[in-house]
């Protein structure tokens, strides 16, 4: 029953993780396109500019929330005890 | 969750070698975008004239583009490093484009192959900045003020093995999300063309994650040439 409750707790910590990052993660993303849409609306000439580095600052911050998925996934698939789990569910 | 057709290993499997293709299909996979590559730049250059042919217009426009970009954000000097930073975005691009294709799996998607583009970024930025400052190189880990040295050079130094370790998970992050997310919509419902507009979504990040390894390895390379503080 160990594995279980490991396991139970695992999917749960997975579950909440990601959510939270995806939470800062949007709001960080929207304060960049905030500013962004503001610098085209004053300049609309930089157009092609600032969507090149819009576009480039809204990958570094997805990555970040990429980073708590990838610990997500090697909680759910991967983590230590995986062999124990595995064979708690082939009985 | 597994691809459950790869044409490679099917054709591995006609000489025999179906065991070593199917246990490792980013390896194959990748041998198949540097073929792709070569081939490409070979007729691009087979046939070179002053006013370019279709084949050579194409591939002068993506030379140009990317060196403009390296000497616009470098400088003069940046035009050395052209071929591997060139090698990289187009490696990357192109493994990354391979996960759209149905029967062929993206190299990028795996862990070993991020990782190994990240260290040779990673191994070129400390032999660009010896060779430019030679032993006076350690003085980028120093920090502005020399008694607060031994604080920065940690701090440095753990933040030059994150650097690796970043490039790595942004790329193959993004590209097992998108590997994931589409198993899971095919099994929720393939074929009511649920899938599609993650793959349109899966074009965008294609591109956008080889521009942003191709753009923070330049900018790595230039940090390393640049004076220290």
């Amino acid at each position: 029953m160990e594995a279980l409750q490991f396991f139970i707790a695992s999917v749960t910590a997975a579950g909440f993780g990601i959510a939270i990052a995806a939470f800062g993660c949007g709001i960080g993303q929207g304060m960049g396109l905030k500013a962004a849409v503001e610098g085209v609306a004053r300049n609309p000439e930089s157009s092609a500019k600032v969507t090149v580095t819009m576009l480039i600052g809204l990958a570094m911050i997805e990555s970040l929330c990429i980073y708590a998925l990838v610990v997500s996934l090697i909680l759910i698939y991967a983590h230590p005890q995986a062999a124990a789990i595995a064979e708690l569910f082939a009985k | 969750m597994e691809h459950p057709y790869l044409f490679l290993t099917k054709l591995f499997e006609l000489f025999g070698l179906g065991d070593f293709a199917s246990a490792y299909p980013h390896v194959v996979y990748s041998w198949l975008v540097m073929t792709v590559l070569i081939v490409f730049g070979f007729l691009a250059s087979k046939g070179m004239s002053m006013v370019p042919s279709k084949v050579q217009n194409v591939f002068e426009i993506v030379v140009s583009g990317l060196d403009d970009f390296i000497v616009e954000n470098i400088g003069e000097e940046g035009r050395l490093f052209f071929p591997i930073l060139a090698t990289i975005f187009l490696y990357v691009l192109l493994g990354n484009l391979f996960g759209l294709l149905p029967g062929f799996f993206p190299p990028t998607s795996n862990i070993n192959t991020p990782l190994s583009c990240a260290l040779v970024v990673f191994v070129m930025t400390h032999l660009i900045g010896i060779k430019y400052h030679g032993v006076g190189y350690i003085k980028h880990f120093m920090g502005a003020v020399w008694w607060m040295s031994p604080l920065f050079l940690i701090i440095e130094l753990i933040g030059h093995s994150a650097r690796v370790l970043s490039l790595t998970f942004r790329l193959f992050g993004n590209m097992m999300g998108h590997e994931l997310v589409l198993g899971i919509l095919f099994s929720l419902g393939g074929m009511f063309l649920l899938p599609l507009p993650i793959m349109t979504l899966g074009i965008l990040v294609a591109v956008v994650q080889a521009f942003v390894f191709f753009m923070l390895s330049m900018m790595y390379f230039s940090g390393a040439m640049e004076h220290a503080h």
